[in-house]
């Protein structure tokens, strides 16, 4: 660790047992880290590690308890995001700071300094995103927007404001594998023109690839600095979560049974004008089978799962069969009284009430399916409490949620045990079809790892589960059929064994590789 | 003067203070706050101007003096519901209650009494354009306000940095407070606007349309105003619209029951708003457009955590 010390002094930034205390928590516990000039400083750590605590600090949004900061050798306090961006730090929010009523143009102007005209900060977006290769239109409401693309206003918001040091938080998770290497080639360029980057990932390939150093948290600890590029995935996991990680096993999967749900030229009208029509949408999944659909978000991923929820239902009661069941026009209650379970995208406001108990939400989602178990009283609906306690404990276990408490609000969890208690709520009911939209968007490696796993041994157990997902390592990882939908599109599904990561990528890539993959296909 | 002339120009003076009072409320709910003491402002104003008036001679005084009553007024609002996060509804409530009770104390010596007129503002040569010209350019003073605020509100909120920031206070104000927004200030600031618009609409109504004190004169106006606000969209243009449609209807029953029509005058009184609130849903059916400009941190207490 000798020379670790020496480069403190010649780093652009520099952190000195930094600690946050919360009460009598320690975050953050005499955290060292050093980010040099021109390079791209990994920090890996699961949630709840301490990186977003670090990296509040850092951005000026959370005071350090104790410790040094120092910016190019001088210690400074950072007191506000302001600070930070004079300093020259830029940040990509892994939760987006965006205003969802403004266009995007007016989002990236308020964190710019006064005085710029709107119009001109829409063209210095529209080309700045254009170059990186995050495309973005200026005058788009956010409301409008998918995760991804949302994604891309704070990176490009970031990039605008010629940082030296850029902290990114999961950047690559809702980008397609062509986007995240144009992502990558913009770091490379940042790295050239002598900025820093601290990049915050889970994905340990990605770390490998393009980090030049990484240092990786643990309980608010530093529990390993080390050169990616000399270590496996699977020691930099060991650091990471204290033990190996679970592999998910899909052994076992591929047993073909009845067509369980299935898509029949399915269609549905644009809800607003930024959003994607769905078109003749044709999908069958059978027991024991599981399909992952791909591809880049905003490509109506949203709105296929709204169809097949039946959160809006469709007019045509025969484009959706559950069980051999026309239920297109059905709502969600109705399908899931057939045994099918659904988990949305958001965890938060959609999947869970925030503010209530894990008890009250559990209710809240099968109280019309599992109303014998959790409602008495008759009419009056009373809700039994024992009962509901008892499954909330049951869930609790069998999916590792980890919680402070017996029962606390949803809200307080970190997103991956939330995760696993949404997808455990569903899994509890042995649903004979499971409808999952981005199942571990934003979750450490070992809830993923335990997601995925759960997801699997319910097709094993003879059910058809439907996975929508951005993440083609988690679709490899659990995919027996792989189809791609593009522009509410979705292509054939292929078996998993026989797609490659590239022809993934050409059916996802739109309008520019989409062309190119079809003549690919024709000849 | 023909009677067409005469009817439009009673429907301006009938939308003005509708049109006034709307866009104030339209500025503070943009920021996130919801005042539903319109027309207590409204009430505090016209009691204030007319007296202002008859103490000095001057309406002139009197518009000043209503601006500033319904601002202090949305002063009393700000502080409880932004600096002690008082609830928003009930307070606004309180507020409308309040002034009632407290412009009837204020004008008590002057019920009765004939009050100055505004005098119009002419201009020369524009007003005696056929038509148009004494509809438009022989108008007083709070008119020509209005028009005023219409093209300053929509130019502010949506081609300034200061409106743009507004809004964002209204849209999330925990990110705009993570941005570096101060969002209790820019809400005061919203508030007393909102409170002066609804100063200036009452000093209309007791200097302009009826010159005299009367105890509630305001009538539900201040109601009418929050109305228009959210059948509006949020977006200023809309609330000309829908004021002047209001006044129109209002103005065009009465002469339909002074014509002795054969409709009931309970039905005729109920125009107004059916029409009003007809033409608004269908300008803002688009569900898209209503969410946008919808204010969604609207009704909602602030308090800074750190």
């Amino acid at each position: 660790m000798a020379g670790e010390q020496e480069t403190v002094d010649g780093s652009l930034l520099a952190v000195d047992k930094l600690t946050k205390v919360f009460g009598t928590f320690a975050a953050c516990d005499h955290i060292d880290l050093a980010i040099r000039t021109g390079e791209i400083h990994a920090l890996l750590g699961e949630n709840g590690a301490g990186k977003s605590t670090l990296v509040k600090m850092l951005f000026g949004v959370l005071a350090p308890t104790s410790g040094r900061i120092l910016w190019q050798g001088q210690p400074v306090r950072i007191a506000s995001p302001n600070a930070a961006r004079k300093l020259g730090i830029g940040m990509v929010f892994q939760h987006f700071s965006l205003f969802e009523a403004l266009t995007v143009a007016e989002n990236i102007a308020l964190s710019m300094d006064p005085g710029v005209s709107l119009a001109k900060i829409s063209d210095e977006a529209a080309s700045l995103s254009r170059s990186y290769g995050l495309p973005l239109d200026p005058k788009a409401h956010v409301a409008d927007l998918s995760v991804g693309e949302r994604q891309r206003i704070e990176i490009v918001r970031a990039l605008l404001q010629n940082p030296q040091l850029i902290i990114l938080d999961e950047p690559t998770s809702v980008l397609t594998p062509q986007e995240a290497d144009r992502l990558f080639e913009t770091l490379a360029k940042l790295k050239s023109e002598g900025r820093s980057v601290l990049y915050i990932s889970h994905r340990l390939e990605e770390v490998q690839r393009i980090c030049d150093r990484a240092t990786v948290l643990r309980h608010g600890k530093v529990t390993g600095a080390c050169d990616p590029r000399q270590e496996t995935p699977a020691s930099l996991a060991r650091m990471m979560v204290g033990s190996d990680v679970a592999h998910v096993s899909a052994e076992g999967t591929g047993v073909r049974g009845d067509v369980l749900l299935e898509a029949r030229n399915l269609s549905a009208a644009a809800r607003t004008p930024f959003a994607v029509s769905l078109k003749h949408v044709c999908l069958k999944v059978r027991g024991g089978e599981v399909l992952a659909i791909a591809g880049v978000a905003g490509n109506g991923q949203s709105e296929l799962f709204d169809a097949l929820s039946g959160e809006y239902p469709v007019a045509d009661a025969s484009a959706i069969q559950l069980r051999q069941k026309p239920v297109g026009t059905l709502g969600i209650n109705a399908r899931r009284l057939i045994g099918s379970g659904f988990v949305p995208e958001e965890r938060h406001g959609h999947a869970a009430v925030s503010a209530l108990p894990l008890s009250d939400n559990l209710v809240l989602a099968r109280s019309e399916s599992d109303r014998k178990a959790f409602i008495g009283g008759g009419r009056l609906g009373i809700i039994r409490q024992d009962a509901v306690k008892r499954a909330t404990k049951r869930i609790c276990e069998v999916m590792d949620v980890r919680k402070s408490g017996e029962d606390p609000a949803a809200g307080s969890l970190s997103g991956g045990n939330l995760q696993k208690f949404i997808v455990g709520r569903e899994l509890d009911r042995q649903p004979s079809v499971l409808v999952v939209n981005q199942p571990t968007w934003g979750v450490d490696a070992g809830a993923a790892s335990r997601i995925r796993q759960a997801l699997v041994d319910l097709a094993k157990s003879g059910s058809a589960v439907l996975v929508i997902s951005q993440d083609l390592d988690e679709i490899f990882e659990v995919a027996t059929e792989i189809a791609v939908i593009n522009e509410g599109r979705l292509s054939d599904a292929y078996p998993a064994k026989e797609l490659s990561r590239e022809k993934i990528g050409l059916l996802m890539g739109g309008m520019h590789v989409g062309k190119q993959a079809e003549s690919l296909d024709a000849h | 003067m023909g009677i067409v002339e005469a009817i439009l120009l009673t429907v301006i003076t009938a939308a003005t203070p509708l049109v006034i009072a709307a866009l104030g409320e339209l500025v503070t709910e943009r920021s996130g706050v919801l005042n539903l003491g319109v027309e207590g402002m409204m009430i505090m104003g016209a009691a204030c101007a007319f007296v202002a008036t008859q103490l000095t001679g001057s309406p002139y005084i009197g518009i000043l003096a209503g601006i500033l009553s319904g601002a202090l007024f949305s002063l009393l609002f700000g502080f409880l519901t932004l600096t002690l996060v008082a609830n928003q509804v009930a307070t606004g409530l309180a507020l409308t209650i309040l002034g009632l009770g407290v412009s009837g104390m204020i004008g008590e010596a002057y019920v009765g009494q004939s009050g100055e007129k505004l005098p119009q503002i002419v201009f020369p040569l524009l007003s005696d354009i056929p038509w148009l010209g004494p509809l438009l350019f022989k108008q007083d003073m709070i008119f020509y306000l209005s028009i005023a605020l219409v093209i300053g509100v929509n130019w502010f909120l949506f081609k300034t940095r200061k409106g743009l920031m507004l809004r964002s206070v209204g849209d999330s104000h925990s990110s705009a407070h993570a941005l570096g927004i101060n969002v209790i200030r820019t809400r005061y600031l919203a508030v007393m606007f909102g409170g002066a618009c609804a100063g200036l609409a009452g000093a209309q109504l007791s200097l302009v349309y009826t010159p005299q004190w009367v105890e509630n004169m305001s009538a539900g106006r201040g109601w009418i105003a929050l109305a228009l606000v959210v059948f509006a969209s949020w977006r200023p243009w809309r609330v000309v619209v829908g004021g002047y449609l209001f006044g129109a209807v209002s103005i065009s029953q009465l002469h339909a029951q002074a014509f002795g029509i054969g409709i009931p005058s309970q039905f005729l009184s109920a125009l107004p708003y059916l029409a009003t609130v007809a033409v608004l849903i269908i300008i803002s059916h688009n569900r898209r457009t209503t969410l946008i400009n919808t204010p969604a941190s609207l009704g909602k207490s602030f308090v800074p955590d750190r």
